[in-house]
């Protein structure tokens, strides 16, 4: 679906982007990560042309970015920025309304629409009326996502979507939108420095260092086969819990027949805070768990 | 002379001229404000594309705004002659660093993430410009735009100096007049003016605009093509124009005698005498008023009017001295007389020639003059005391104290202190009688009006009459002030009636009466 080729870019003699190539299938969800100043930005602005790599290309279906005209091009894809980039001069209804009117939608069809995003991004309709300065940053970063969505691109870019946030909301917002059915189909690039986010948010995560890709693969790929000193080195301080979080019951647990999505992390929490949760039907101690997760890494 | 008149009564009695003055000073204000949006915003724009032009274009406009803003009405005249054009052109400029240096700020200050935002949702340049820049930048550039507008009215004010009208007329006009209904008259209808405006631009500057639209700009060129009305009355011009300084429009020994005993009907204009003259010699003014002995007469090529009815009253130059110098220095009057007779009004003309217009030192000039007459002597050595001499802040006031100072050298034992340059002749008045200066140039017109003030009889009795006019100041001088009127020196310096002398050759005209009749004839 989009395909990034040999992509470089300079900005006067400091080089931000340097020969990158990544490829991302249709309805998959690939995270850039790395340490601030690593060249994220600059990498996800060169798939919709808001910087001109110096050489090397982004085929978006086959097509290249650069023969498409670019503000045809962005009006197709949809892009979060990282502190929302709402209109301060317009209400939250005019904002979402901005790429519906340059496709010169319907009045009408663009309220459906809205009021169809509002109900499924859990935002009060009350603050359509109202403008960007007014709401919570929550309810800022959620308009900014309805904003992207409102012609339903299939294509989404975001820019650490959650940056502005603090971590409750954020993880509670994230977990919103993995759920939604809007993003489940979509391909998705998002940016992030934060670990965890990209363990939760990825299908892929290409981990870039210094404007180059040092790994790319899926997060079992990145703990467990990680390509150099660095990848391992970068997911260190959280490894326990990434490794916990991203290994699936069913593959520690011989003839495990529960929840498929279910990960080692859930059922931890379900043993240690009983209270919280449902108590799983099988009769599962933490000892035979861990025990079992110890097992699977050794593999 | 100053008749006790309420500010009410004034503007009651002047309500025509006030209103014509207030809208030509708003069509000022707004038709060269109006331009300079037109010129800054885009400029603005430009700027904050090609950043590298922004230092050179907002210092350029920074340079334009701290020339003096009548040095910059005087630097247009040459090119556009008097009137509405050169001023608006100044305004214009003056307006433009406001404008542009807002814009600028206004468009730079814009979230970068915003434009990030809207470029991403596939926004072309021109929407990007018109519904996310221009808009958010508006509250800023407004700002610029009242600063632009404030400025723009008080130096409208200024365009009474070249015949543009506008309030300034009266607050000119007045402070020459000495009338403070008149300055009130124009500078309380400026300060509301300027207040009004600024307040409804506030208004504007509220509006939450989503986007600006090119519409919006068709409304300035209506608004130019309606206020520019006001400029055809002096556009058409009449057979002969007159230019007249806002004092001279104000006094019965100047226009309002010229209307009244000689029936003169002439458009006029009212413009500062440090243009007028050259306005003249430039065919902009057929007619203008002037000061008999100027030296820009002769540099102008300009001739003088016989004032055959005797409108403007005599302003002979003579030396008047506190008795009480007299009285301990025997000498110094005789001295002082021997300059009595020598000057008249070509000479005293061609004298200030040299000093306004060519730029000689008055010592130089007055040294000259003395040595040619044979008045010079060597100076005979200081023994027996100081003469303070005064004068006026004007070359011939200069010239007059140095040749008194070389005439008191020469034949006295006195030393001599010039205090020149003593601002009007108020100040040169009490300075003499508060015993700072011992004698100074004074001339019997503004001793008669200015200084003694007599009452509306004595005046009309003594118009025109030279002989009568020195004795009375002379008697009244005496007795009010312990002061004495030396003996005339030559010369009358005069309010006078002016015209380029091929043009007064060409139509005979000789005389004021000659003008009339030229004007009335067709
Ligand atoms: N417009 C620009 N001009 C000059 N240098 C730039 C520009 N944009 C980015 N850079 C530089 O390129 C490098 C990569 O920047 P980029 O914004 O892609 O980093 P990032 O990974 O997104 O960082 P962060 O997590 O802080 O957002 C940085 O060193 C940055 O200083
Ligand atoms: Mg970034």
């Amino acid at each position: 679906m989009i395909k990034a080729e040999n992509l470089i870019k300079k900005f006067g003699t400091s080089t931000a982007v340097n020969n990158i190539s990544f490829e991302v299938k249709e309805g998959e969800n690939l995270i850039l990560l790395g340490t601030s100043g690593c060249g994220k930005t600059t990498t996800l602005r060169m798939i919709n042309r808001l910087i001109e790599p110096d050489s090397g290309t982004v085929y978006i279906n086959g097509i290249a970015v650069n023969k498409q005209q670019p503000e045809m091009l962005r009006r197709g894809i949809g892009y979060v920025l990282q502190n929302h980039g709402l209109f301060p001069h317009y209400t939250v209804a005019e904002n979402i309304a901005i790429v519906p009117r340059l496709l010169k939608w319907k009045s009408a069809d663009i309220t459906k629409r809205a009021d169809e995003l509002f109900e499924k991004l859990n935002l009060n309709p009350a603050l359509k009326n109202q403008y960007p300065a007014d709401l919570s940053g929550g309810q800022q970063q959620r308009v900014g996502l309805a904003r992207s969505l409102m012609v339903n691109p299939p294509v989404l870019l975001m820019d650490e979507p959650f940056g502005a946030l603090d971590n409750l909301t954020r993880i509670s917002i994230r977990k919103e939108f993995r759920r939604l059915d809007e993003l489940v189909k979509k391909t998705i690039i998002m940016v992030t420095h934060d670990v965890q986010e990209a363990f939760e948010m990825g299908d892929r995560i290409c981990l870039m260092d210094k404007g180059e890709i040092q790994q790319i693969g899926t997060p079992e790929e990145l703990l467990f086969q990680p390509a150099n000193n660095f990848v391992a080195g970068f997911l260190n301080d959280q490894r326990m819990l990434l490794e916990l979080k991203s290994v699936f019951l069913i593959d520690v647990l011989p003839g495990y027949s529960g929840e498929s999505s279910l990960t080692v992390w859930d059922r931890m929490d379900n043993l240690l805070h009983p209270g919280n949760n449902t108590p799983a039907a099988d009769q599962l101690t933490i000892d035979q768990l861990m025990s079992a997760f110890a097992a699977y890494k050794k593999r | 002379m100053e008749q006790t008149q309420s500010f009410w009564q004034f503007v009651a009695q002047q309500q025509d001229k006030l209103w014509s003055q207030t809208w030509a000073h708003i069509g000022l204000t707004m038709i060269s404000l109006i331009l300079a949006i037109l010129i800054a915003v885009p400029v603005g724009i430009l700027i904050t594309r090609k950043q590298k032009l922004s230092g050179v274009v907002l210092g350029f406009a920074g340079v334009l705004q701290t020339i003096p803003s009548i040095a910059l009405l005087g630097v247009m005249i040459p090119f556009l002659g008097i009137g509405p054009k050169p001023a608006i052109l100044a305004l214009f400029l003056y307006a433009l660093l406001p404008v542009i240096r807002n814009t600028y700020t206004g468009i730079m200050e814009v979230n970068p993430a915003v434009i990030d935002a809207a470029k991403g949702m596939g926004m072309n340049k021109w929407q990007v410009l018109t519904r996310v820049e221009l808009p958010l930048a508006f509250p800023v550039l407004m700002a610029g735009i009242r600063t632009a507008t404030v400025i723009n009215v008080g130096v409208a004010t200024l365009a009474a100096y070249i015949a543009s009208g506008g309030l300034g007329e009266f607050i000119f006009g007045g402070i020459a007049l000495n009338n403070s209904n008149m300055i009130l008259a124009g500078a309380i209808p400026a300060a509301l003016l300027a207040i009004i405006l600024d307040f409804l631009l506030s208004l504007v500057q509220k509006i939450n605009l989503k986007s600006i639209r090119v519409t919006y700009l068709i409304l300035p060129f209506i608004f130019i093509s309606l206020s520019s009305f006001y400029l055809l009355p002096t556009q058409i011009g009449g057979r002969m124009l007159g230019g007249f300084t806002p004092e001279f429009m104000g006094r019965e020994d100047g226009y309002l005698g010229l209307k009244k005993i000689y029936h003169l009907g002439i458009e006029t204009v009212v413009i500062s005498d440090a243009v007028m003259y050259k306005a003249a010699f430039d065919h902009e003014l057929d007619v203008i008023s002037g000061y008999s002995t100027d030296g820009r007469l002769k540099a102008y090529g300009l001739v003088i009017l016989k004032d055959d009815r005797h409108i403007f009253p005599p302003y002979f130059a003579a030396p008047i001295v506190r008795q009480d110098v007299l009285d301990n220095h025997q000498e110094l009057e005789g001295v002082l007389n021997q300059l009595s007779g020598v000057i008249n009004d070509s000479t005293m003309t061609s004298l200030n020639y040299k000093v306004d217009q060519l730029k000689q030192s008055p010592e130089k000039v007055a040294m000259d003059f003395m040595v040619a007459h044979q008045l010079y002597k060597p100076a005979k050595g200081a023994t027996k005391g100081t003469i303070r001499i005064g004068s006026k802040i004007f070359g011939e006031q200069y010239i007059l104290a140095q040749m008194y100072k070389i005439l008191i050298l020469g034949n006295t034992n006195l030393a001599v202190e010039t205090k020149t340059g003593l601002g009007g002749t108020k100040i040169c008045f009490d300075a003499l009688t508060n015993n700072q200066i011992d004698f100074y140039p004074e001339y019997t017109g503004t001793g008669f009006l200015v200084l003694l003030k007599p009452d509306k009889k004595t005046i009309e009795q003594l118009n025109g009459n030279t002989d009568g006019v020195y004795q009375y100041v002379s008697n009244e001088f005496n007795r009010q002030y312990k002061i004495k009127w030396l003996r005339p020196i030559g010369f009358n310096n005069t309010y006078a009636l002016m015209m380029r002398k091929e043009q007064a050759q060409s139509l005979h005209i000789e005389s004021i009466t000659d003008l009339t009749n030229h004007l009335n004839q067709k």
